[in-house]
């Protein structure tokens, strides 16, 4: 069975830098690292390879910038391969673009199965997984707590506001999967040495068929008109615990007559 | 200047309609001569009265899905009525698991952008204005459609007030799914509710959460005894979700619930932007946290910086000795 994961390579949250002003883009003058929302997808994947005791599981991702350092991670934790698109046109690009992109790229592989994170730690848009499903004319199952492949169908828990319902879905299909789901692995040592030769094929946007002008900011149809501080609540009384801070508690509650 | 038609992806939980739907019906009033909502489901008649009440003069129904995840049906039969040229200038969902589902995909039916994590919505000529908060709610980006509608944009919960502007039960009209081929392949075979006792966490006027500084799995039960002696909801970071000490339904944040109650007590959380941007709406924010340097401090009205194994059990010995 072959698994494809799709990765983010992201500034460090705890780091998260700011907006240039000047481009409208995520400054990424630091080094990236795997987002860890891809990282609980790579984990499943190699469980699922493993499980099937064939196969091989493949990540495929984008940069404006050929940036690796993510990708490489997640090769050293045992991802066989990697499909990078990185193109400078790539800069501003929407969702929708980043989906084409990636559909793009899965579509000439022989997958089963197409795994990613529920949305990503720095854009948060979480439309890319079911955006790459419409693209490949896959079905899809988004929010996936569990994952199970049985026969020629997948097996997902499937997150909802109260819950979770059991949800079977055809393959190959395209399965977005939420922190949590399983323990990612940390890379061994012999991991992080094989991740170095393993292959990682460099595409640019017109290697898989699109123009410039289709992607980044021109190909995005919004643009970014303002940004700008937001307002701030103001940080109010701190009290060091004396042994009686919860008085002040009590009081407040009180006074905001909720006993 | 006004769009001429918006359609709000309507939503229901537990048969009555969604607070989300009611809130993006608000402010598609505002916005539109025309409001109407798109429904996944056969009980619209019974959300009729509601849906009018906040604006909507029309839904359209797609029937029973035989439990399929309502992401491709809803866009295919939403696209072929764009496509035949009777579709909305803009399309408003709750970012929701259905409403993502719904918007991903239609953009791709539709090849047009969505702007996500909208928390306000303006016009601008004809086109639309999406603001959303970035780096956990510090800075707000202004993002607006540049191509032909429809506009296909994604609210976060708690953006808008919602407010009834008296109208008459919404007229029910179905809305034809087309065959979605080899895209139609998900299906809900069981359904499992996980949700805690008492009132919902993203409708409570309290809310009462935990987090990492709990320590262990076990000391969450503080969290919940006080949630429930203060009538409130328990709720947790993404941290101790992950970890598995609660499920996901109590998670408060960016990615989780979004809470605005009147109360939101923190316990043992440090305030991740993550989380921040998940309850920093509240009226009032109680923050209990050892570590002084804790980010929750700088939102929190009142911050006990102790010791939560200290302070929670004191709380919850005062409060039941009232």
């Amino acid at each position: 069975m072959n698994v494809v994961v799709c990765v983010k390579q992201i500034p460090d949250p705890a780091d998260p830098g700011a907006l240039d002003p000047e481009t409208k883009t995520l400054k990424r003058d630091v080094k990236l690292i795997l987002d860890e929302s891809d990282s609980y997808g790579v984990e499943m994947a190699l469980q699922l390879v493993d499980a099937a005791g064939e196969g091989e599981v493949r990540l495929v991702s984008m940069a404006p910038n050929s940036e690796r350092s993510g990708l490489a991670t997640a090769l050293a934790m045992g991802a066989a391969s990697a499909t990078l698109i990185s193109d400078p046109s790539l800069l501003g690009s929407d969702a929708l673009t980043t989906a084409k992109m990636l559909a793009a790229a899965i579509a000439d592989q022989e997958v089963d199965l197409v795994i990613a994170g529920s949305e990503s730690s720095d854009g948060y848009t979480g439309t890319v997984p079911a955006q790459i499903a419409a693209v490949l004319d896959l079905p899809s199952v988004t929010a996936a707590k569990a994952i199970e492949v049985d026969g020629g169908q997948v097996k997902v828990q499937r997150q909802t506001d109260a819950g979770y319902d059991d949800v079977t879905c055809t393959m190959p299909c395209v399965v977005s999967v939420t922190a949590g789901v399983v323990e990612p692995r940390y890379p061994s040592f012999k991991g992080i040495m094989a991740a170095k030769s393993k292959p990682v094929d460099e595409k640019t946007v017109a290697d898989l068929g699109f123009a410039a002008d289709q992607v980044g900011w021109k190909g995005a149809e919004q643009e970014i008109i303002d940004i700008a501080e937001a307002p701030q609540r103001e940080a109010g009384e701190v009290v060091e615990d004396d042994g009686e801070a919860y008085l002040k508690i009590i009081e407040f509650l009180e006074n905001m007559k909720v006993i | 200047m006004t769009l001429s038609k918006i359609w709000v992806v309507a939503e229901a939980v537990d048969g009555e309609v969604a607070t989300t739907t009611l809130e993006l019906l608000t402010k598609a009033s505002e916005l539109a001569d025309t409001v109407e909502c798109v429904y996944a489901g056969d009980d619209a008649d019974d959300l009729a009265e509601t849906l009018g009440e906040y604006g909507c003069e029309t839904v359209y129904q797609t029937g029973d899905l035989d439990g399929a995840l309502v992401g491709a049906p809803m866009a295919a039969a939403i696209a072929d009525v764009v496509e035949a040229g009777d579709g909305p200038d803009a399309l408003l969902a709750a970012t929701t698991y259905d409403g993502r589902d719904i918007a991903a995909r239609l953009s791709v039916k539709l090849d047009r952008t969505v702007i996500t994590n909208v928390v306000d919505l303006d016009l601008d000529g004809d086109s639309l204005v999406g603001c959303e908060p970035v780096f956990g709610g510090t800075t707000d980006v202004r993002t607006r459609f540049t191509s032909d509608g429809p506009y296909i944009v994604l609210v976060r919960p708690k953006s808008f007030a919602a407010e009834p502007s008296g109208g008459s039960a919404a007229d029910v009209e179905d809305l034809d799914v087309p065959d979605l081929g080899s895209s139609g392949g998900a299906v809900i075979t069981e359904r499992h509710v996980e949700e805690s006792e008492g009132p919902k966490l993203d409708e409570a006027a309290i809310v009462v959460s935990g987090g990492r500084g709990l320590g262990d799995p076990e000391k969450y039960s503080m969290v919940e005894t006080l949630a429930k002696a203060l009538g409130g909801a328990a709720g947790a970071s993404r941290a101790i979700v992950d970890a598995g000490w609660v499920p996901y339904a109590y998670q408060v944040g960016q990615t989780g619930k979004v809470v605005k109650p009147d109360i939101y007590l923190a316990a043992g959380i440090s305030g991740a932007t993550q989380h921040l941007v998940g309850m920093k709406g509240s009226k009032n924010i109680i923050a209990i946290n050892k570590d002084p340097e804790a980010p929750i401090f700088a939102v929190a009205d009142l911050g006990i910086v102790g010791d939560v194994h200290k302070v929670m059990p004191q709380l919850i010995e005062a409060l039941a000795n009232r």
